[in-house]
C-alpha cells in the first residue's frame, strides 16, 4: 500500500501539483463575486492602508480598497488575458505552421523568414511600442500579446507537419480523395495536438507574466480595474509603509505561473517519455 | 549547394527563443545536427569566412525585414506623430498640422517615407528625437547604451560563475536530495516576475536593512566624492539591479548547464577518462565541462533579446538611466523617431548577439570548424 502511494506520488506528484495550482486559481477567479467579501472597487476611506486584519484579510490599499477582493478580481483579468492571448497566438501559429509545413516551397520560405524577423525583435520592446499607440485596454493587450508570441508555435507545428505529411496514413487519405483541408485538420493537426497543447499551457504562463509586467509599467490594464500587475504598481509607491500591498499580488503571479509551468512540463514528460530521464 | 538547402534550418534553430530547458536543448541538438555537413576541401579559415559571408547575406535580408516591420508597426497604428503638438495645443489649427507634416515629411506616401527612412538609417542617421530637447536619436541611445550593456555583461558573468558549478553538481548527483531542491528553485526562478523580485529585494536590503540605496545611479553628493568613493557609490547603486538580472537568468542557465552535463556524462569518452584513472577534477572539468559548455555559447546568443526587453522593467524600477528607461520614456511620450530607432537598434543587437554566438561556436567546436556549413 505504502509502496503504491510512493509510486503514485513519484509518477503523478508533479502533474497533480500543477493541476491543483491551476484549478485553484481558475476556481477562485470564476467564483470571485461569491468569494470576495467586498466589491473590488469599494473604497473604505476610514480604513486606508490598514495591515491585514480580521476585517480585511489581506489589508487595504491607498484608497481603502480591500486587497483580498481586488486580488480575486485581478486574477480574473490576468487569467482571461492569458487564455485569450494564447488562443490568438496558438491559432495563428497552428494555421501558419500547417500551411508552411504542408505546402513547402515559396510559401514555407516566406513564412519562416517572417518568423525569423519577428524573433529578432526584443518582444517586450515591440509590445510596448504597439501598446503605446493603441489605447491600453484589456482587448488590445490580449491582441498584442497574441500577435507577438505565435512564432514558437509556428515552428513547432511546422516541424510536426513536415514529418507527419510523409506518413502512410496521409498518403492513404490522399488516395482516398480526401480534401487538403480534411487531411490537414483530421490527420495532421490531430496528430500534432499534444505538443501544441503543451506549448499552450506554457504560453499561458508567459502571457500572464507579460500582462502583469505591462500593467506594472502602467501600460496594461488601466485602473480602477484591478489586475495583479497594477496592484503591484500601486503598492510600489508605499512599499516602505505598506509592504503587504507588494507582497500578495506578486505571490499570486508566482503561484499561477508556477502552476502552469509545472503542468506544462509534466504533460511534456507524459507525452514524450524520452526526455523525462534526461531532465527532471 | 546541398548545404545551402540546409541553411534555413540552421539559422532558424539558432534564432529560436525557447522558454524551457527542454526547448533550449532540442534547438541546440537540431542545430548541431545540421552543422555537420559535407566536408569540403578548403582551409580552416576559408570555411569560417564562407560561413560568415553566408550568414551576412541572411542578416541583410532579416535587417530589411526588421526595418519594414518597425516602420509599419509605428505608421499603421492609429494617431499621428503630430498629435502631441497639435491636438493638445488649442492655438494650433489644421494649417499648423499641415506645416508640421510637411516639416517631418509625413505628407509623402508610405513607400516614399519608408525608403527615405531606410536611406538615412544606412547613414546611421536615426533622425532627431521628437521630445523637447530634439537631439539626435543616435546620440541619446549611445549615451544610455554603456550602462545597460555593462550591467548585462556583469550579471552574465556572475550567472555563469554560479550556474556552471551548480549545473555540474546537480548533474553529477542526479536525483539526489540537493538536486531536487535545486529543481524546485529552478521552477520558482522561472515563475518569479522580475519586477516582484526587485520590489522584494528593495524592501529587504533597501528599507528593512538600510544596506543599499534603492534607486538612481549615483548619490546626491557624487560630484564631490573622490574617485574611490565614486566607484563604491556606483557599485552600491548597481548591486540590487545586477542581483535581479542575475537571479532572473540563473534558473535557466543552471538548468541548461545541468542537462548539457548529463548528456556529456553518458558519453563513451567520459567512461574512458574514468577508466584511465584520471582525477575526478580532470575528468569532470577537462573532459566533461569543456564539451558541456559548447551549447551554452548558443544559449548566450539566444538570451540577448530577453535581456534587452527585461531592461525596460528593471531600469524603470530602479530609475537607472539606461536604454530600457530611455525606451520607456519614449513610449510614454510617443516619441516616434526614438521608438523606431530603439526598435531597430534592439533588433540589431539581437542579430549581433546571434552572429557572435555563431562565430564563437564554430571557433570552439572543431567539428564545425573543419566541416563547413
Amino acid at each position: 500500500m505504502r509502496d503504491r502511494l510512493v509510486f503514485l506520488v513519484r509518477a503523478y506528484g508533479k502533474l497533480g501539483f500543477g493541476l491543483f495550482l491551476v484549478l485553484c486559481m481558475m476556481l477562485t477567479a470564476l467564483l470571485a463575486p461569491l468569494l470576495a467579501p467586498y466589491s473590488p472597487n469599494a473604497m473604505h476611506l476610514d480604513h486606508i492602508l490598514e495591515a491585514p486584519s480580521q476585517q480585511f484579510w489581506l489589508g487595504t490599499d491607498r484608497l481603502g480598497r480591500d486587497v483580498f477582493s481586488r486580488l480575486l478580481f485581478g486574477g480574473r483579468i490576468s487569467l482571461w488575458v492569458g487564455f485569450v492571448a494564447v488562443g490568438i497566438s496558438i491559432s495563428i501559429g497552428t494555421i501558419l505552421g500547417l500551411i508552411s509545413g504542408y505546402f513547402r516551397g515559396l510559401v514555407d520560405e516566406l513564412i519562416m523568414r517572417f518568423v525569423d524577423v519577428m524573433l529578432c525583435f526584443p518582444s517586450f520592446f515591440l509590445i510596448l511600442a504597439v501598446i503605446a499607440f493603441w489605447e491600453p485596454d484589456v482587448h488590445n493587450i490580449m491582441l498584442v500579446i497574441g500577435l507577438t508570441s505565435w512564432m514558437g508555435v509556428t515552428r513547432l507545428v511546422r516541424a510536426e507537419t513536415l514529418s507527419l505529411r510523409e506518413r502512410d496514413f496521409v498518403a492513404q487519405a490522399k488516395l482516398a480523395g480526401s480534401s487538403t483541408c480534411y487531411i490537414l485538420v483530421r490527420h495532421i493537426l490531430a496528430n500534432a495536438l499534444a505538443p501544441v497543447l503543451i506549448s499552450a499551457t506554457l504560453g499561458v504562463a508567459g502571457a500572464i507574466l507579460i500582462e502583469s509586467s505591462l500593467s506594472f509599467l502602467g501600460l496594461g490594464v488601466q485602473p480602477p480595474t484591478a489586475s495583479w500587475g497594477n496592484m503591484l504598481m500601486d503598492g510600489k509607491t508605499v512599499i516602505s509603509i505598506a509592504p503587504w500591498l507588494s507582497l500578495y499580488p506578486g505571490g499570486a503571479i508566482l503561484l499561477t505561473v508556477l502552476g502552469y509551468n509545472v503542468l506544462g512540463e509534466s504533460l511534456r514528460d507524459m507525452f514524450d517519455p524520452r526526455l523525462q530521464q534526461r531532465f527532471f | 549547394m546541398l548545404q545551402l538547402a540546409f541553411l534555413p534550418f540552421l539559422f532558424q534553430n539558432i534564432l529560436q527563443r525557447p522558454s524551457t530547458p527542454q526547448a533550449f536543448f532540442r534547438c541546440v541538438r537540431v542545430h548541431s545536427f545540421f552543422c555537420v555537413g559535407i566536408p569540403v576541401s578548403l582551409s580552416l579559415h576559408s570555411h569560417l569566412l564562407l560561413r560568415i559571408l553566408r550568414k551576412c547575406a541572411w542578416l541583410l535580408f532579416v535587417f530589411l525585414g526588421i526595418t519594414l516591420v518597425s516602420f509599419l508597426v509605428i505608421h499603421l497604428a492609429p494617431g499621428s506623430p503630430t498629435d502631441m503638438e497639435v491636438t493638445l495645443n488649442p492655438l494650433a489649427g489644421e494649417a499648423a498640422r499641415k506645416r508640421l507634416e510637411a516639416l517631418y515629411g509625413l505628407d509623402k506616401s508610405l513607400t516614399e517615407q519608408y525608403l527615405n527612412w531606410l536611406v538615412r538609417l544606412l547613414h546611421f542617421d536615426f533622425g532627431n528625437s521628437m521630445s523637447a530637447d530634439a537631439r539626435p536619436v543616435m546620440t541619446k541611445i549611445l549615451e544610455r547604451l554603456p550602462l545597460t550593456v555593462s550591467m548585462n555583461v556583469i550579471s552574465l558573468i556572475l550567472t555563469l560563475l554560479v550556474a556552471i558549478p551548480v549545473g555540474i553538481f546537480s548533474a553529477c548527483r542526479q536525483n539526489s536530495f540537493w538536486d531536487h531542491i535545486l529543481t524546485l528553485f529552478v521552477f520558482l526562478g522561472f515563475a518569479m516576475p522580475s519586477f516582484w523580485l526587485a520590489l522584494l529585494l528593495m524592501t529587504w536590503f533597501g528599507i528593512d536593512l538600510q544596506w543599499l540605496p534603492i534607486s538612481g545611479l549615483t548619490a546626491m553628493n557624487y560630484d564631490q566624492m573622490g574617485s574611490f568613493d565614486k566607484f563604491c557609490d556606483l557599485a552600491k547603486h548597481l548591486t540590487l539591479p545586477i542581483m535581479v538580472y542575475t537571479l532572473g537568468s540563473l534558473a535557466g542557465m543552471s538548468r541548461y548547464m545541468r542537462s548539457c552535463m548529463l548528456e556529456v556524462l553518458r558519453q563513451d569518452y567520459m567512461t574512458v577518462a574514468w577508466a584511465k584513472g584520471l582525477s575526478p577534477f580532470a575528468v569532470l572539468v577537462n573532459h566533461g565541462l569543456r564539451n558541456a559548455l559548447l551549447p551554452v555559447i548558443t544559449l548566450l546568443g539566444l538570451s540577448v533579446p530577453g535581456l534587452i526587453g527585461g531592461s525596460v522593467i528593471i531600469e524603470s524600477i530602479f530609475a537607472l538611466p539606461g536604454l530600457g528607461n530611455l525606451f520607456y520614456a519614449a513610449v510614454m511620450a510617443r516619441d516616434y523617431t526614438m521608438i523606431m530607432g530603439n526598435l531597430v537598434l534592439g533588433s540589431i543587437l539581437t542579430l549581433a548577439g546571434n552572429l557572435l554566438a555563431d562565430i564563437c561556436y564554430s571557433l570552439a567546436d572543431p567539428r564545425i570548424r573543419t566541416q563547413a556549413v
